[in-house]
């Protein structure tokens, strides 16, 4: 059934009425999505593309029984946008906004922690390109057609490279069990091993592509814990090899600034950890496919 | 987003941190009228870079007398300060502030940075000042001393507390050191920083003074921070970057000679690693962002080409929300507009690619079009090694 999101899965927008949600709402629709309502305060009982419009994220959820959020709110309110939604019992949320100021996201996290783990809120992104469950639905700005349902998982900070990784697998008639975006930001909601620990359990899922990059300890930390805890074959590639230290590259959180963040550290240990290397952005599909073929030799 | 020295010590003023009695000048006259001004019988000349690391480099000058500091302003003023932090062209000095000395009973570092792992404001301390922060962390690392802050509740005092005795501060003057660490948390917190540095912090005259500042701020708070904003000072960053970011295009400046335009941070980071493997070297990091529209890669285009090293140029565009036959237009239209006369490898991918190819095939024969990254990196380094041999010819 693959992790977080399925075709059942009942999905909110949040900012619906905007011309960035708007957009996706109708793109996340076409693909299958189970997309109930949208959430801009002041519009609340209204219809937008069809679909019923709420005021609050509570008044949504109550009507709908929606469980999933996605939030297209401009950075200045994104905090408290993802805030109401983990306080109005939505489980999963992604949030796209790139540009939300890092001490807001601490706060965020923060706020999270008031609920039980049980009742608390998984958080993607924010400044990610969603999630999507191959052939079921998606959450998020991703080009659906570039991934084909399969068993393999991605998680990724970057959407980009995400496409790139999904697209060479499906040249090499690979699919996808369901692709994460955690987002470029240096305070993000779940990690890498948050996600692990998710495609770990999930029977539908036989290996999984880690996308890094340089800056924080996620990709690290993952791996560490992989190491004991992950029982499925773990492909890294990390971005950045050829980035200077002390230099933002892009994303807020891209940035060397402290030992064991640059791009050669981090691959050397993961490797270490014994996890397979992705060694270059060209090489997704061969090096899952050359692993695929090894597996079913075992077998 | 970084400022100097002087305007970092106008914002610790704003929340009551002690600092040594300063002024600015922008000529070697104005230096020495500063120290008149200030009085006293010894001044520090401090070059204004966006640099740590400014005293090893002959930034920062003690000076006896007013003639002295004239002098040292003379020196300084409109030179080009390279520091081990700035990269081999240096930092231009076009402001300098001229500082009284005051007695140093001892020196002091702190820090206040995002701490990524704990996900809160992380403030270090150490009684080792003026030491690099690396080199305290690596020689001395039980000298350091680290709280982290609740985000709801904020710093607490006897944080701080722990903080100043820590550091073997004197009882007689713990009540004010605690005052003053609050007030660094506070100017961090309060101005959105990401990291607030004072070293070295000193015990001067029973007080905790600080003697040098540098910050960095946050840039996706810089909304909601005007006078932040009001700091930059263009002359400190690379002309390439500045004229991208006045744009709204995220560029880093590189040393390459192979131009990059590419959509997202991670496969514009992941496309130079293989320039790079390809045996090439990148001449900047451009992430053009969502939405390749002709304006935006006509924009790109000409901030690739500040850049005069620049020999090539590859685009790489994975089109997800928008579609590669549009794209493939915005890069023909894009290529007239700027008059581009340069080598030009694109590679496309996603929705209607063949269709976008097909538009480049019939409006832009001359354009090389590559199929995978591999293959757009190889084309490029293949390119510029071509001309690197006809010029050596």
């Amino acid at each position: 059934m693959a992790i977080l999101l399925t075709k059942k899965t009942k999905v909110l927008v949040q900012g619906i009425t905007g011309r960035i949600g708007s957009f996706h709402a109708e793109e996340m629709k076409a693909y299958g999505t189970n997309v109930v309502g949208g959430v801009t305060p002041g519009k609340g009982g209204t219809t937008h593309l069809g679909l019923p419009v709420f005021s609050t994220v509570k008044g949504a959820v109550a009507e709908t029984g929606a469980e999933a959020s996605i939030v297209f709110v401009p950075p200045p309110f994104a905090a408290d946008s993802i805030m109401e939604a983990a306080d109005s019992g939505i489980r999963t949320c992604v949030c796209i906004t790139d540009g939300i100021p890092a001490q807001d996201m601490m706060r965020v996290k923060r706020y999270m922690r008031r609920y039980r783990a049980e009742n608390r809120m998984m958080l993607m992104g924010p400044n990610c390109a969603g999630m999507i469950t191959a052939g079921q639905a998606m959450m998020g700005i991703m080009p659906g057609s570039i991934y084909a349902p399969g068993r393999i998982g991605i998680v990724a900070r970057s959407g980009t490279l995400s496409y790139e990784a999904a697209s060479q697998m499906q040249a090499h008639g690979i699919g996808v069990s369901t692709s994460v975006g955690i987002g470029g930001d240096p305070i993000n909601g779940s990690s890498f091993r948050d996600l692990l620990e998710l495609f770990e359990k999930d029977d539908d899922t036989d290996a999984v592509v880690m996308i890094g990059e340089i800056g924080g300890p996620q990709e690290v930390d993952a791996a560490r814990w992989a190491k004991d805890n992950f029982s499925k074959p773990l492909l890294a590639y990390i971005a950045g090899l050829s980035a200077p230290k002390g230099k933002r590259m892009g994303h807020a959180g891209a940035i060397v600034s402290g030992e064991g963040e640059s791009a050669q550290e981090k691959v050397a240990i993961i490797r270490e950890c014994g996890h397979h290397i992705i060694p270059h952005p060209s090489a997704f599909g061969e090096t899952v496919a050359n692993l695929l073929d090894k597996m079913k030799q075992a077998a | 987003m970084n400022i100097h020295e002087f305007q970092a010590k106008e914002l610790l003023a704003t929340h009551g941190v002690k600092l040594p009695r300063g002024g600015i000048a922008y000529s070697p006259e104005q230096a020495r009228y500063r120290a008149s001004e200030i009085g006293g019988e010894a001044w520090v000349v401090k070059a204004q870079i966006h640099s740590g690391a400014r005293g090893k480099a002959g930034g920062i000058i003690l000076c006896r007398s007013e003639e002295e500091v004239e002098a040292a302003a003379d020196r300084l003023m409109g030179r080009r300060l390279v520091t081990s932090q700035t990269g081999p062209k240096g930092n231009l000095v076009n402001r300098l502030y001229i500082e009284e000395t005051v007695p140093i009973e001892r020196e002091l570092y702190l820090g206040i940075v995002l701490d990524r792992k704990a996900e809160r404001i992380k403030i270090m301390a150490s009684a080792s000042g003026g030491m690099e922060v690396e080199e305290i962390a690596e020689k001395e690392p039980d000298s350091l001393i680290q709280v982290t802050v609740d985000p709801g509740a904020g710093m607490q005092k006897f944080q701080a507390r722990e903080l100043a005795f820590g550091l073997g501060l004197d009882g007689s003057i713990v009540t004010k050191a605690t005052d003053t660490l609050l007030a660094c948390y506070r100017v961090f917190r309060d101005f959105d920083a990401t990291m607030l540095e004072i070293n070295p912090l000193v015990v001067s005259k029973g007080e905790l003074v600080a003697l040098d500042c540098k910050m960095s701020f946050d840039e996706n708070a810089l909304f909601r921070r005007p006078d932040i904003s009001e700091m930059r000072d263009k002359s400190q960053e690379d002309p390439r970057e500045t004229f991208a970011s006045d744009r709204g295009l995220s560029y880093v400046g590189l040393d390459g000679e192979i131009g990059c335009i590419i959509n997202g941070a991670g496969l514009a980071m992941a496309t130079l690693d293989m320039i790079k493997l390809s045996g090439g070297e990148p001449a900047n990091f451009l992430d053009i962002g969502g939405g390749a529209s002709p304006e935006r890669v006509a924009k790109s285009f000409r901030a690739v080409l500040q850049d005069k090293n620049v020999k090539v140029i590859l685009v790489n565009i994975f089109a997800g929300i928008n579609r590669c036959d549009w794209v493939a237009e915005g890069v023909v239209k894009a290529r007239e507009e700027v008059g581009l006369d340069l080598p030009l490898i694109v590679r496309l991918s996603g929705t209607k690619v063949e269709e976008g190819k097909q538009i480049l095939a019939e409006k832009a024969p001359d354009v090389l079009v590559a199929d995978t990254l591999a293959e757009a990196a190889e084309m490029a380094v293949a390119e510029w090694k071509k001309l690197g041999h006809s010029a050596a010819a």
